[in-house]
């Protein structure tokens, strides 16, 4: 009995987790941050790489005591490390199970294979990188997130769930903003880019 | 060194939730601004139900230095959080990945994604340049 309820526990791990389970989850690692008397918002340690950079000599606005940020590179470190483990010893190599009708759109677009990896080989393999429309892709994608979570003062961490948690307007105004501008890239800018 | 401890397993924690939960998952992002999935929305609605939860029932609790349980207060504004909202969207829907997600997909071997970790320090320099000239 104990045998199997161990087996079943390891398989149901090894299986992607339902939503029910990691939204609550996510609650918890925000809320252990704030016992542990520190805030959870990962876009900050972008500005704080800045300044180990020396952009503070510059620029005001990375001119401040990065040191007192080393906790949160630490979280950032040990994401990687929980990205490594989830990835090599907690995953059976399951495809991600998608909307059919998001796989089909998809391969109107271009992108074969949907699902069968986290990132698409489309954008994310070598070979797309070392394509001018490829390399172009990710540096305009993360050069917008970048300027755009520092602009709005958060990202999803920061703003969507530690922001809409502790019920604050401006997080809700940020969120909205969000999804205005995800919405306008999947509906009006894909069709061009990839069409 | 031992203080910092608890933040690596942390770190470990949640990396390991948002690869298993798939929301590292660039076609996860798509699927969710397509409509086509209620995934992504029950993880981000039920984390913040049982943030609303857990800061309400621990209001009146201590942190571990002794100090009240308080989230940093967003300071007031529009222009700030609708702008540079709708930037944010427009690289995450692009690229898939928001800030913790990044990171993340490094450890899980996708080692391309650090040109868009590059591209968003650089971007994030960019807004502390021009941050006195954009309205707030």
């Amino acid at each position: 009995m104990n045998l199997i309820f161990h087996f079943s526990f390891m398989q149901s791990i090894l299986e992607p987790w339902p939503w029910y389970i990691s939204g609550p989850l996510i609650a918890i690692i925000m809320f252990v941050l704030i016992y542990f008397g520190k805030t959870f918002g990962m876009s900050s340690n972008l500005r704080t790489i800045c300044a180990i950079g020396g952009a503070g000599k510059k620029v005001k606005f990375f001119d401040f005591d990065w040191k007192q940020q080393r906790w949160n590179l630490t979280v950032v470190l040990g994401a990687v490390i929980g990205g490594f483990i989830a990835h090599s010893y907690l995953s059976t190599p399951t495809n991600i199970n998608l909307n059919p009708d998001t796989v089909n759109t998809l391969s109107t677009l271009g992108f074969e294979n949907a699902g069968k990896s986290l990132l698409p080989a489309e954008l994310y393999s070598w070979d797309a990188v070392f394509s001018l429309k490829g390399l172009a892709i990710l540096i305009i994608g993360g050069f917008l997130v970048g300027f755009g979570t520092r602009y709005a003062g958060g990202c999803t961490s920061g703003h969507a769930i530690t922001g809409l948690s502790s019920l604050q307007l401006p997080s809700l105004i940020a969120v909205i903003g969000f999804f205005l501008g995800g919405l306008i890239m999947i509906h009006l800018v894909f069709p061009l880019i990839f069409g | 060194m031992a203080k910092y401890i608890k933040f690596l397993f942390v770190g470990i924690i949640f990396g390991i939730v948002l690869v298993k939960s798939e929301a590292v998952s660039w076609y996860r992002i798509y699927e969710m601004f397509k409509f086509e999935s209620f995934h992504m929305y029950g993880i981000i609605g039920t984390a913040v139900i049982t943030g609303i939860i857990l800061l309400l029932l621990s209001k009146n609790f201590k942190n571990i230095n002794g100090g009240l349980m308080t989230v940093p207060k967003k300071a007031k504004g529009l222009s700030r959080y609708i702008i540079g909202g709708i930037i944010f969207g427009l690289g995450w829907a692009l690229s898939g990945a928001c800030p913790g997600p990044m990171y993340i997909l490094v450890g899980t071997g996708a080692f391309s994604v650090i040109i868009v970790i590059l591209a968003a320090i650089l971007g994030t320099f960019i807004y502390g340049v021009l941050k006195d000239k954009l309205p707030h």
